[in-house]
């Protein structure tokens, strides 16, 4: 600690130099960042207590094809299961097809299956006893500018009503606030509405279920349980896949796109330029300070002092331009997440990220400095001194 | 003063970046040749030649130091045509499953064939509208089809991973509806048999998919009988008769699409007029190549997004590793350029050397990475789960020549910045300085 200054000194010797190497490997780490955080949530999806405790139970066929409604009470009749609801895909679009919106057909318990969700008591009651309510999530609601009561119309992208008309009308009478804001999550981009309600306007429905959703009482229990509702229409024409929700969400994850090979193929390229990049400002420093170091060796600091400089002075630069770099992408992430109106919904940079963030560049400024370091340990004070 | 010229310099570089971006390839050619003119032709260009000629022979001796700009630039390059490969590639194969000579006829409203339904009467009525090309017989070119999804289990998993496929149940008439779907492997299905073909995207993802084999769609077997190869979107389905999908789907006599093949594109207009006309339809037409290029908008857009911030961010890292080594260089070869200023040479030909000299080696890193990149992904195959599909849709990432020019584009401009501002630093020391400089 005591040659901090020295250290120091020695990496600010050349201010140009440092500082356009500090902004490379900002980037670098800022670019890290930001990508471990999309791989995290990708990871992370449906990996919560309650998403393990949750069972999805869908058509064997494909998750297109719907169930009938009668099986939700045989579902509750399963022992282990707390609390069985259901929903059907609504695809609904606010104003243009474009702007999609998450939205299911739901039975009023929905909201029950789901602690993440944050709904008022009194809000939970309108919805209830309002036909054609609607509960929109936060970050929704503030993306059309909707208020508590407004009448808004919604069209389907796939139902229409009895009429043939694509459009529906809703009540918003209650708004769904995210319980954890830091996880991430699309529960404050819902919409649900009321299964009666859909299944009565629409006449392409008739009476089918999207897919249940099944509370289990014990977790340890929930494969059991999933066994047992698949048993209740086996050899039917609806035979169904259940699934524990992390393991249904992480399958979608995998299918959607090779996440962890795109980041990691991306990581690869900028950390190799950043090696050799900060290698290479590591390797003119101590060139060009071959007379400085020896005039230390001469002084009396041993070999190892003068090895272990060098390399606490990689270890800092990479150090101190990778917190920076982490620091801006945990302040940007969210910007950028915020920003995209809730069509990009990051998790912040966590400590995960941190850590592994940290390791990489004590890693990084080891390997960066280890040559010229040596090389600054075996300089031979006569040699250098006489500049040969 | 200092102050002003250096905001000076950056907006000039604002500017010209902004134009360079939109500078098509001939545009740089011509460019070249101009640069090359003018450095054979004119005094100060002869000069210019010189002096870089004499930068680019000293090359050798700071290898270490050169190499951070290549291998920089070559790894922002390559990322970022790998990146723009896999839009490219998407989108690709989306855009050759339409063509403009058929068309697609959906309920009115539907963003796309998964979440339209036609009942029956409309499918009988669809084929009887005008434009349509006919077969020999004199029967309308017409698939009537049903879109849905299976579950089926993925290649090299364990026994429960499954993935989502698309179903195509297609009519009698498709062979000609769409021709370029040709059988590689074993035969057509029997219509009325529970039999399916494959396209080779699909094969090479989930398991079972060989001519003889039985899977399992819910509680039915049914049979794989051959393999198919359209080259677009296609590859990633199953295909199967209509109305045996209908039944095993519960779909009864409804479809969800209707494909016709125009007796030519220019029936299109009288096609779409005659079905709008119709009161007894509420339906909505494309043709099928505007279909599928809808379809793949929003996807292609998020993965080119992607690219170029990706892109930009790496480029700034390497931006400012070229500025450190060139910098470097021209303090190094301080005394030199000083002696060159001393002896008569002007600014202009050192500035137009120095950016040359990292010009030249930021297109060697461009043209690295690209054909890493070419090497490396083009054909690489990758898959997802598309827009307005309901099943995987795997995808070859394609690097065009005009990706490769799109990356080489980036390597120039970044080798431009990088070698700007070292450029104007060792045109504007002071000789007196730079010559009792060590």
């Amino acid at each position: 600690m005591k040659y901090l200054h020295l250290i120091w000194a020695a990496l600010f010797r050349r201010k140009t130099r440092t500082i356009l190497t500090l902004v490379s490997i900002i980037t670098a780490f800022l670019l890290f960042g930001m990508l471990d955080a999309v791989r995290t949530s990708f990871n992370q999806a449906g990996q919560s207590a309650n998403g393990a405790q949750r069972l999805q139970t869908g058509s064997k066929l494909s998750f297109i094809q719907t169930l009938p409604s009668s099986l939700g009470a045989q579902i509750a009749q399963v022992p282990g299961v707390k609390m069985v609801t259901y929903a059907n895909w609504f695809g609904g679009a606010y104003q243009d097809p474009h702007n999609q919106v998450f939205s299911f057909a739901v039975d009023n318990n929905y909201v029950d299956l789901y602690p993440e969700m944050d709904v008022s008591a009194a809000e939970r009651k309108a919805f209830d006893d309002t036909r054609t309510g609607i509960l929109v999530g936060e970050k929704l609601a503030k993306r059309f500018g909707w208020k508590l009561g407004d009448k808004i119309p919604m069209q389907s992208t796939i139902f229409p009503n009895r009429q043939g008309d694509k459009n529906w009308s809703f009540d918003i009478v209650g708004i769904i606030h995210s319980k954890d804001k830091k996880a991430g999550g699309f529960y404050d981009q819902l919409m649900l509405l009321h299964w009666k309600y859909f299944d009565e306007t629409t006449p392409y429905n008739q009476g089918s279920v999207g897919w249940y959703v099944t509370r289990v009482t014990d977790v340890n229990q929930a494969d059991r349980v999933a066994k047992a509702i698949d048993a209740i229409s086996a050899n039917s024409d609806h035979e169904t896949r259940t699934q524990t929700e992390q393991a249904a969400t992480a399958s979608w994850m995998k299918q959607l796109a090779d996440i962890g090979l795109i980041v990691g193929s991306i990581m690869g390229a900028v950390f190799f330029t950043l090696l050799l990049l900060s290698g290479n400002t590591m390797m003119q420093a101590v060139r060009e300070r071959t007379s400085e170091l020896a005039v230390l060796k001469t002084i009396g600091f041993s070999s190892g002092s003068v090895l272990g400089m060098v390399l606490a002075e990689s270890i800092l630069l990479v150090l101190l331009g990778g917190v920076i770099g982490l620091g801006l992408a945990t302040v940007m992430v969210p910007a950028v997440a915020a920003g995209s109106g809730g069509m990009l919904n990051l998790p912040g940079v966590g400590a995960n990220s941190w850590v592994l963030g940290l390791v990489l560049m004590v890693a990084i400024g080891l390997l960066v400095g280890l040559l010229p370091a040596l090389r600054a340990m075996r300089l031979n004070i006569v040699d250098a001194l006489a500049g040969r | 003063m200092k102050f002003l010229i250096n905001l000076g310099l950056l907006i000039l570089l604002a500017a010209l970046i902004a134009g360079w971006v939109l500078v098509p390839w001939w545009g740089a050619v011509a460019l070249a040749v101009v640069v090359a003119a003018w450095m054979l032709f004119t005094r100060r260009g002869k000069q210019a030649a010189s002096v870089t000629a004499v930068g680019v022979s000293t090359l050798r001796q700071r290898l270490g130091s050169a190499s951070v700009i290549v291998i920089g630039i070559a790894g922002v390059v390559g990322v970022l045509v790998a990146l723009l490969a896999m839009a490219e590639g998407y989108s690709q194969t989306l855009r050759k499953t339409g063509s403009a000579d058929t068309a697609i006829v959906m309920r009115g409203s539907s963003a796309s064939e998964v979440m339209s339904v036609l009942d029956h009467d409309s499918v009988v009525l669809v084929p009887q509208a005008e434009g349509i090309a006919q077969d020999a017989k004199g029967k309308p070119l017409a698939s009537p089809e049903l879109v849905v999804a299976a579950n089926l289990p993925i290649k090299g998993g364990t026994a429960d991973d499954e993935g989502s496929v698309q179903l195509r149940g297609v009519g009698e008439q498709v062979w000609a509806v769409r021709p370029e779907v040709k059988i590689i492997e074993g035969r057509k299905f029997n219509p009325g048999m529970r039999e399916l073909i494959v396209g080779k995207g699909a094969a090479k993802q989930f398991a079972g998919m060989v001519p003889g084999h039985e899977i399992r769609l819910g509680n039915q077997a049914w049979t794989v009988v051959g393999v198919f190869a359209a080259d677009n979107a296609m590859d990633s389905e199953l295909w199967g008769d209509a109305s045996v999908v209908g039944d095993t789907y519960r779909r009864g006599s409804s479809r969800a699409s209707v494909t016709v093949k125009l007796a030519d594109p220019s029936k299109y207009a009288a096609f779409k007029s005659s079905l709008e006309g119709n009161p007894q339809l509420k339906v909505d037409v494309d043709t099928t190549l505007n279909y599928f290029n809808k379809q793949s908008e929003g996807t292609a857009k998020v993965i080119r997004i992607m690219g170029i911030v990706v892109g930009l961010i790496m480029a700034i890292g390497a931006m400012f590793g070229a500025l450190n080594t060139m910098f470097a260089a021209v303090a190094a070869r301080a005394r030199e350029i000083a002696t060159l200023r001393a002896i008569g040479f002007r600014g202009l030909p050192v500035v137009v050397a120095i950016m040359l000299e990292t010009m030249l080696l930021a297109l060697i890193g461009g043209v690295i990475g690209g054909l890493l990149a070419w090497v490396i992904f083009n054909g690489y195959s990758a898959s997802t789960l598309a827009q307005g599909t309901v099943g995987q849709l795997s995808f070859e990432l394609k690097v065009t020549g005009a990706l490769l020019w799109t990356g080489i584009k980036w390597a120039l401009a970044i080798g431009f910045i990088g070698g700007l501002f070292p450029a104007v630093r060792a045109a504007r020391l002071p000789v007196t300085t730079a010559l009792r400089e060590l």
